[in-house]
């Protein structure tokens, strides 16, 4: 596959070469600009070398071989083994410098736009599907390797090896030199132009197949309901449609490919045509020795890769421009909430709440908060009750702060949450979400997850307080039983307790719940009851309750309507005042899963 | 060898293009070594210095192009037919492997990965591709080259072509120090790479853990980790590669040198012709390119075994459930369905009874409610009616029919089943309620949409029953998407109908339309519900109370409360308490009325 034509960036995306975006992308390849410096000085070297091959292959023809001149022919081919030599080892030091180079400074990015999708708050990936911030990270990364890896050295060796070429042959003989300049065009043309349309019809390739895929995934998923309505037939003809799309615009790339190739041969042979008649008039009028026909007819054949290649190191710019706009694009994106820069470590809190006048919206204009005022004393636990988008889960969020309120202000033991930084805060708050994500590793890690530096017996006893440790002391291999990314093999009830230990194990001042909502059977419902108990005993509790007993055991039901706290109480005084509470209490807890 | 032949049996079909494929390889190596035989001529007569033929050279120069020309269209024609058969035999091989998966049962899905099936039909595809595009005739054309090459160079200079193979020994061992050290940090790259991406996704799938336990540097530590890792990896692999890669062009290089040396030698002592010098040195690469090739086919063909046997092993997997071969139409259900004496157990794990000696009989229009704890045996015994698995001993009738004596087909389209997880595909939402009538009108979709209570949700969408829904369209919430599926078994219309009724936790609006919708769908059918409700429970024909895959109790609430040692417990735990509820409730109500 010499014409690269897979490799290079025909499935990257295209932008106008923006040299502020790749300055700012070469800025991290300073910190290896000796590295690069030799990497450049070895590239000429090989390059200058590869050009001596012909020339040395003429010398041999016309002064030694031509005059028997036995000793000098041993010394041209020692000659053009040192050649080949000085490639080698040239190229091996150019190669590994630049990737040296190119890597480390992949490296860093990759750990810079981590490190900053850390800081990034929940306002960004609310914005962002998970599959398009993991391939920022990788492929748009990777797509920068192309260009720094490689890009940069192989414009200096494509332009001293058309340069020396072009020097070479005008030197040797200025005339035929510029009758064999006369297809140059030719591949030029065949470099842009055609190139562009096969690059072009691999791009629909790459559309077509997604599809393919596509389809593919979700009837692997759906597998089941398609079996449950007996659709196969009218899948597979579905697929099959797809398919051949995809074989169409697949022949279509390949016809224009087996094009491609060919019609850069003809054109290479008109060169030597040109060169065998025009070279051989010269030679029968004696003006040229018969060695410089066979370098001219060597050099002819190595035209077409640097002019191909330096034409595509503007795609490999645009692609590189691309790539980098994405990625600066996050690295530039500043976090809406972060320490300020005066930020004080919160001292150990008792766990008073006060929320004073609070308006937010996750979209300024529409505020989904408007003007939430509370006070809870420590120990205390609220519920919230109210339909959805009544604004629960914004409060939640304000004081866990993920997001900061547009005014107004949130206070713990009287001091503003914008005053403290957000690691003294959140180290002191427990926060257990309705999806009960566990990372792939064993049980144990995850609950150490909760407190990094927590023994096996404080892990321990943070499931036994919360009724985990039963059902994980019965798996085969205990708490270092492996469980994959969404903890598959665990129930929802099982992983429900385990982010229960996560939580308990932190033992924080403020807990944050968001009961979740899947059902369990009979039992584990018993056990997730018993285990909230003891999670909540003695801690200041924002629970978003869909559980009964949850609103039952609360101190205070704050019921949110429209961003508003409309009616606050216990369960009995708010059932006997007849609001909005007992409306949502009979259509929703009535009939409440279990 | 297997798998090679049974991949060959795909491609015997196309056996005309491949013959194309083959003569036209054949005469391409032909007209290869036209070329340097007309150079030869140019040089040896019409430029021979002692009766220069001037007359002849423009034909040489013509003959050059011609021969290119040629040469172009049998590498068209070669290329093209080789791509032609990989694409249909890839196309025909894709559809094969998706019919398969439509067909194979629930068990094989219980075992497989959504990501290795989809790693079969894309990547090992691929590979096969590949080596069906390059790989099937590289062989024949590498060995065809090598002997016509070699042949020829003997015919021009024995001694010459023995001292140019001189090299061969070096070369041989450099390819296969190649595919022994280089290629396999190739694999240790792409392994390094999926362990990055997978810490990154989880990374970003959990960030809302990450956060709310305050672990991002503890997240930055464990990818600094695998980037670290990933650097050293392709630094290591970029290492052996520019180390080896150019140590084969040196030997290849050096090849040259022994031709020149000696070539020029034969040259002044006589021996060989200055054009046969020119030839000869224009055609050792020619010698030397195949034998660079076999490390690189050995990989490819090892790859392709690999790839086809995962790719057949798939193709050959039968399905457990399928049509018997007498099997007939099922009639149209009334509804009866007896289990009889039936056990059942997964067929991965034969040993332990799932269900334990079954009977019961349900008469058309009854409800069934199932009741029991996780891993009980109610999911079994849905599974069982749709032939989803088959027992293990005893039988299903429906309406006194063998399920096993009617078609697959026939059966499942007369059932209905509504499960808690509701998967939608990528289409309008009108196609997914359509989807187990693909030829309902509009007016039945929408008569189905409306008695599900989900119509007026629908019509408040932007392209209302165009829509576009599913993983990659507007995402639907739980009660949503349960609804979507409530009228879609509506549409059907089916007598017998399957259904769990749990939901996840929804807003007291949607929960009112999901009951209604419930409602609907059961009225005037069989129906086996999973319950949660007690509403449900309550209005059942028959409770059937499972504890370890045995029924241990049944009959209607009324008659189990007296009787019911287990369903009073369940009851008292699970049900009582939304008994209760509505009880107190009315008490509060009437207490405020009086």
């Amino acid at each position: 596959m010499g014409l690269h034509i897979h490799a290079s960036g025909a499935d990257a995306e295209r932008a106008a070469v923006d040299t502020r975006v790749l300055s700012r992308l070469l800025r991290y390849m300073l910190p290896y600009k000796w590295h690069l410096a030799a990497s450049v000085l070895l590239t000429l070297l090989v390059s200058a070398a590869g050009l001596a091959g012909p020339y040395l292959i003429k010398v041999a023809i016309d002064q030694h071989i031509a005059n028997g001149d036995l000793a000098g022919l041993n010394l041209v081919a020692l000659l053009y083994v040192a050649t080949h030599l000085v490639t080698w080892v040239a190229s091996f030091g150019q190669t590994y410098l630049m990737s040296y180079a190119g890597q480390s400074a992949i490296y860093t990015i990759r750990e810079e736009l981590f490190g900053h999708l850390q800081k990034l708050t929940f306002k960004f990936y609310d914005g962002i599907p998970a599959g398009v911030v993991m391939s920022r990270v990788t492929n748009d990364v990777e797509a920068l390797n192309e260009l720094i890896s490689n890009g940069i050295t192989h414009v200096f060796a494509d332009i001293v090896t058309l340069g020396g070429i072009i020097l070479i042959m005008v030197s040797m003989d200025w005339k035929l030199a510029l009758a064999t300049f006369v297809t140059l065009p030719f591949l030029v043309w065949c470099a842009v132009v055609f190139r562009e349309r096969v690059i072009q019809a691999y791009r629909e390739v790459r559309n077509k197949i997604a599809n393919v895929n596509a389809n593919l995934q979700e009837s692997i998923s759906g597998v089941r309901v398609t079996q449950s309505f007996a659709r196969e037939s009218k899948n597979s003809e579905r697929f099959d449609q797809t398919n051949l799309e995809n074989l169409q615009a697949n022949m279509q790339a390949v016809s224009l490919y087996s094009v491609f190739a060919p019609v850069v041969e003809v054109i290479g042979a008109v060169g030597t045509c040109i060169v065998l008649w025009y070279g051989g008039k010269l030679i029968l009028s004696q003006r040229i020795e018969i060695g410089v026909l066979v370098a001219f007819i060597s050099y002819t054949a190595r035209f077409f890769q640097p002019i191909q290649d330096l034409t595509n190191i503007y795609n490999q710019m645009q692609a590189a421009t691309a790539a980098s706009e994405k990625i600066f694009g996050i690295m530039d994106r500043e976090p809406e909430v972060r320490s300020s820069p005066d930020a004080i470590e919160l001292p150990p809190i008792r766990g008073e709440v006060e929320f004073d006048q609070v308006v937010f919206g996750y979209n300024p204009a529409q505020p989904v908060l408007h003007g939430i005022s509370l006070t809870v004393s420590p120990g205390q636990r609220i519920a919230l009750v109210g339909p959805t988008g009544a604004g629960k889960s914004s409060i939640i969020n304000l004081l866990s702060r993920f997001y900061d309120p547009q005014s107004g202000a949130i206070r713990i033991d009287g001091h503003d949450l914008r005053e403290g930084t957000l690691a003294s805060l959140r180290r002191q708050m427990g926060i257990v979400l309705q999806d009960t994500f566990l990372f792939s590793g064993t049980i144990r890690e995850n609950i150490r997850y909760g407190k990094l530096g927590a023994t096996d017996a404080e892990i321990e006893a943070a499931a036994k307080a919360v009724n985990a440790h039963e059902f994980i002391a019965r798996l085969p291999q205990g708490y270092d039983t492996q469980v994959n990314e969404r903890g598959a093999k665990l129930s929802i009830g099982q992983r429900q307790l385990i982010s229960f230990a996560r939580a308990l194990l932190r033992d924080p001042r403020i807990l944050i719940l968001d009961e979740a909502t899947s059902s369990v059977d009979a039992y584990t419902e018993v056990l997730i009851q018993r285990a909230l108990e003891h999670l909540l005993a003695g801690r200041t509790a924002f629970i978003i309750a869909h559980r009964l007993s949850t609103i039952r055991n609360a101190d205070r039901i704050l019921v949110i309507d429209d961003g508003r706290i409309v009616e606050s109480g216990r369960h009995e005084e708010l059932l006997a005042t007849g609001g909005l509470y007992k409306t949502l209490y009979e259509m929703q807890f009535k009939y409440q899963e279990q | 060898m297997s798998v090679v032949k049974r991949l060959l049996n795909f491609t015997f079909r196309y056996w005309g293009r491949i013959l194309l494929g083959a003569v036209a390889m054949l005469a391409g190596i032909g007209l290869q070594l036209a070329v340097p035989t007309l150079i030869r001529g140019v040089i040896d007569v019409a430029l021979n210095p002692r009766g220069p033929r001037p007359e002849l050279l423009g034909w040489f120069a013509l003959g050059v192009v011609a021969i290119h020309i040629l040469r172009g269209g049998t590498s068209y024609l070669e290329r093209f037919s080789m791509e032609y058969m990989a694409q249909r035999v890839i196309y025909d091989i894709r559809n094969a492997i998706y019919n398969r998966l439509q067909q194979l049962s629930f068990s094989f899905y219980d075992q497989a990965q959504t990501g290795q099936l989809m790693s079969r039909a894309t990547a090992d595809v691929e590979t096969l591709r590949r080596f069906l595009g390059f790989g099937i005739l590289a062989l024949l054309r590498n060995l065809v080259t090598f002997v016509g090459v070699f042949a020829y160079l003997l015919a021009l200079n024995w001694r010459l072509t023995l001292v140019a193979m001189a090299t061969m020994p070096l070369l041989i061992h450099a390819v296969t120090l190649f595919g022994r050290r280089v290629r396999p940090t190739f694999l240790a790259v792409r392994e390094q790479l999926a362990q990055l991406t997978s810490v990154l996704q989880e990374n970003v799938t959990g960030v809302r853990v990450v956060r709310a336990f305050a672990q991002e540097d503890y997240e930055e530590a464990k990818f600094r980790r695998e980037n670290q890792a990933f650097l050293e990896t392709n630094l290591n692999s970029i290492r052996l590669w520019a180390y080896y890669f150019p140590y084969m062009n040196f030997l290849s290089g050096l090849a040259a040198a022994l031709v020149l040396w000696y070539g020029g030698r034969e040259v002044i002592l006589g021996r060989l012709s200055l054009g046969g010098l020119v030839a000869f040195n224009a055609l050792v690469m020619q010698l030397i390119g195949p034998l660079r090739m076999i490390g690189w086919l050995s990989n490819l063909y090892n790859r392709a075994a690999t790839s086809g046997s995962r790719v057949f092993e798939l193709l050959e997997t039968e399905p457990e459930i399928k049509d018997s071969p007498d099997a007939v139409e099922m009639p149209p259900i009334a509804g009866r369905v007896v289990f009889e004496n039936v056990s059942f157990a997964y067929p991965t794990d034969p040993e332990n009874l799932v269900l334990r000696d079954i009977n019961l009989t349900a008469e058309p229009g009854q409800t069934i409610a199932l009741l029991g704890a996780t891993g009980s045996g109610k999911t079994s015994i849905t599974n069982l009616v749709p032939r989803f698995y088959d027992p293990s001993a005893g039988r299903v009738t429906v309406d006194g029919i063998d399920i096993r004596t009617v078609t697959l087909n026939s059966l499942r389209r007369q059932i209905g089943i509504v499960l808690q997880e509701t998967f939608l595909f990528s289409a309008s939402i009108g196609e997914n309620i359509a989807y187990g009538r693909a030829g309902a009108t509009n007016e039945e979709i929408i008569a189905a949409a409306k008695a599900a209570h989900i119509h007026d949700f629908i019509m408040s969408l932007p392209k209302q029953y165009e829509t576009v829904v599913g993983e990659r369209g507007v995402g639907l919430s739980g009660g949503q998407k349960q609804r979507v599926a409530i009228a879609r078994a509506l549409l059907m219309d089916p007598r017998l109908l399957i259904l769990d009724d749990s939901t996840s936790s929804v807003d007291t609006e949607t929960e009112y339309q999901i009951q209604q919708a419930l409602a609907n769908l059961m009225r005037g059918r069989t129906t086996f519900v999973i319950a949660q409700r007690l509403s449900t429970i309550k209005n059942a024909d028959q409770i059937v109370v499972l504890e370890d895959g045995e029924i241990v109790e049944q009959g209607t609430h009324a008659e189990l409360l007296e009787t019911g040692r287990i369903y009073r417990q369940i009851y008292e735990m699970q049900l009582r308490p939304q008994d209760q509820t509505e009880t107190a409730t009315r008490a509060v109500a009437e207490g405020s009325d009086a």
